[in-house]
């Protein structure tokens, strides 16, 4: 098991910038789990199991007060586990991703009981943010940035120490070979993300059409290599 | 777009007082965070009066006026937005404080631009931008891009969006004030949106082959039957829309088939 302190502080950095700072989406999976995985050592292998969930996640999107998975910490978590395994079996990818599902969906639980403990924090202090003091408003935002930043990495912590030893335990007796193993994860991700951008993009006037034109282009690209 | 249901309270706005430049600098950077206590009760709320006190502490009689603690009191209650075109709100309101707009005016403006900014924001970003960046960055990955290239080309694309539309907004609050709303119908929120979804559509049937391709490493039967079995399921998913949330499923079916390979 690798050090865990560096991957903590990066799932820190990452989570703390799904919703609160800066929002830059270096927590989109695509970039979270290849730093990760650059962290424990193959960038290659973070990037793999980040392009599988940034094909997931596509069909989450964060609307205000909706519950969404928290893909940056959770991303951290599989790419590094996939990375640390790579070179040993067949279902690396496959156990990253499902580390990583794992996570983002406990990671989703956490961030609506940070918003509950906000709320708790702005009530306490309302009768001084009624009265307009700058210290109570500066004191609450600063409170929550600093509870997203402890939040993101203890669950990083938490679930990587956790889910480590699972996924080498799973990859010791993992019986798939490395086709099939990848099909499922492949076609899952593929099919939800098909199926994300018909729900999100078929409104606009003509979308169906550039789409099919797209995967007209994508599929003559493929089949000419 | 319902920005027009605020513009009938907006009168030319008043000649805008001088601001330093990093005071510009302070409200922008506290925009990064604007979220920061992002909560079920004030939502957006303690986040707008976060970041427009720099702007604030120009009121006659600065942090210890009676006018300065009235608008910090007012601007930190509830508010909602999308985190980007917030900026518009923050610039707008600024104005508006500094101008020595009645409170009962700010107040009312200060409702009527919650839906408008929220629902166009989620439409061009959440729903447009950044997938269409995921996208074109999940082509450059099937195209056979390195990682850095790949998460270089997401960064650079998404947060050029990002940082405009911030910049942008805060720039056109601060200029028209209360009356951002004819401001508002620029094409770019008015068909941006349409555009954006056309872009991210065209992206999207690129991008999905080809990254389902490298990702799974294999030949082209197999990777014929995977993407036929890709669209079965998403037709399936298109049909349960609402009912079943793509990554739990993801979750429960690689679980179950890891499971089967560990077990076997």
């Amino acid at each position: 098991m690798i050090d865990l302190l560096p991957l903590m502080v990066l799932g820190a950095v990452v989570g703390l910038d799904v919703v609160c700072f800066p929002q830059m989406m270096y927590s989109r999976p695509l970039v979270a789990a290849t730093l990760a995985g650059a962290f424990v050592g193959d960038a290659t292998h973070g990037l793999y199991v980040g392009v599988v969930l940034e094909l997931i996640a596509i069909a989450t999107l964060p609307f205000g007060a909706s519950r969404y998975p928290e893909w940056g910490s959770a991303a951290v978590v599989g790419g590094a586990i996939a990375a640390t395994l790579h070179s040993q079996h067949a279902g690396t990818v496959t156990l990253g991703v499902l580390a990583a599902l794992a996570t983002a969906w406990v990671g989703g639980w956490t961030l609506v009981k940070l918003r509950q403990w906000n709320a708790f924090l702005a009530r306490r202090r309302r009768p001084a943010l009624d009265a307009g003091s700058r210290g109570a408003v500066i004191g609450i935002q600063l409170a929550g940035l600093t509870g997203d930043l402890v939040r993101a990495a203890l669950l990083t912590a938490v679930a990587y120490a956790v889910l480590f030893p699972v996924a080498v335990r799973a990859a010791d007796t993992w019986s798939f070979s490395g086709p099939p193993s990848r099909s499922v994860v492949v076609m899952l991700s593929t099919a939800v993300a098909t199926s994300a951008a018909w729900v999100i993009f078929h409104s606009a006037r003509g979308a169906r059409w550039y789409f099919a034109g797209g995967a007209i282009v994508g599929l003559l690209l493929l089949f000419a290599r | 777009m319902t920005a027009p249901a605020f513009s009938a309270a907006a009168p030319a706005p008043a000649p805008a007082p001088s601001l330093p430049v990093w005071v510009w600098v302070k409200v922008f950077t506290r925009l990064l965070a604007i979220q920061g206590s992002w909560n079920y009760e004030t939502l957006l709320g303690n986040g707008i009066g976060f970041c427009i006190e720099p702007a604030l502490r120009y009121l006659p009689g600065g942090v210890h006026s009676p006018a300065f603690k009235q608008a910090m009191a007012r601007e930190s209650a509830y508010f909602n937005a999308h985190p980007y075109l917030a900026s518009v709100a923050v610039g707008a309101l600024a104005r508006a404080e500094l101008s020595g707009v009645p409170a009962e005016r700010i107040e009312r403006f200060r409702t009527a631009l919650c839906g408008p900014l929220g629902s166009v924001g989620d439409r061009l970003v959440w729903a447009g931008w950044l997938p269409f960046a995921s996208l074109v960055a999940l082509a450059a990955f099937g195209l056979g891009a390195r990682p850095l290239l790949v998460i270089g080309i997401f960064l650079l694309l998404y947060n050029a969006g990002h940082f405009a539309l911030r910049i942008w907004g805060l720039r056109v609050g601060w200029t028209h004030g209360l009356a951002v709303a004819p401001a508002l119908g620029t094409p770019l929120l008015r068909r941006g949106p349409a555009h954006v979804a056309r872009a991210a559509a065209a992206a999207a049937g690129v991008a999905l082959p080809l990254a389902a391709a490298r990702v799974l490493d294999g030949g082209h039967t197999l990777l014929t039957l995977v993407l036929a079995g890709a669209v079965l399921i998403s037709i399936l998913l298109v049909r349960v829309h609402g009912r079943i949330e793509g990554y739990k499923l993801a979750l429960i079916l690689i679980g179950l088939f890891a499971l089967l390979s560990v077990v076997r």
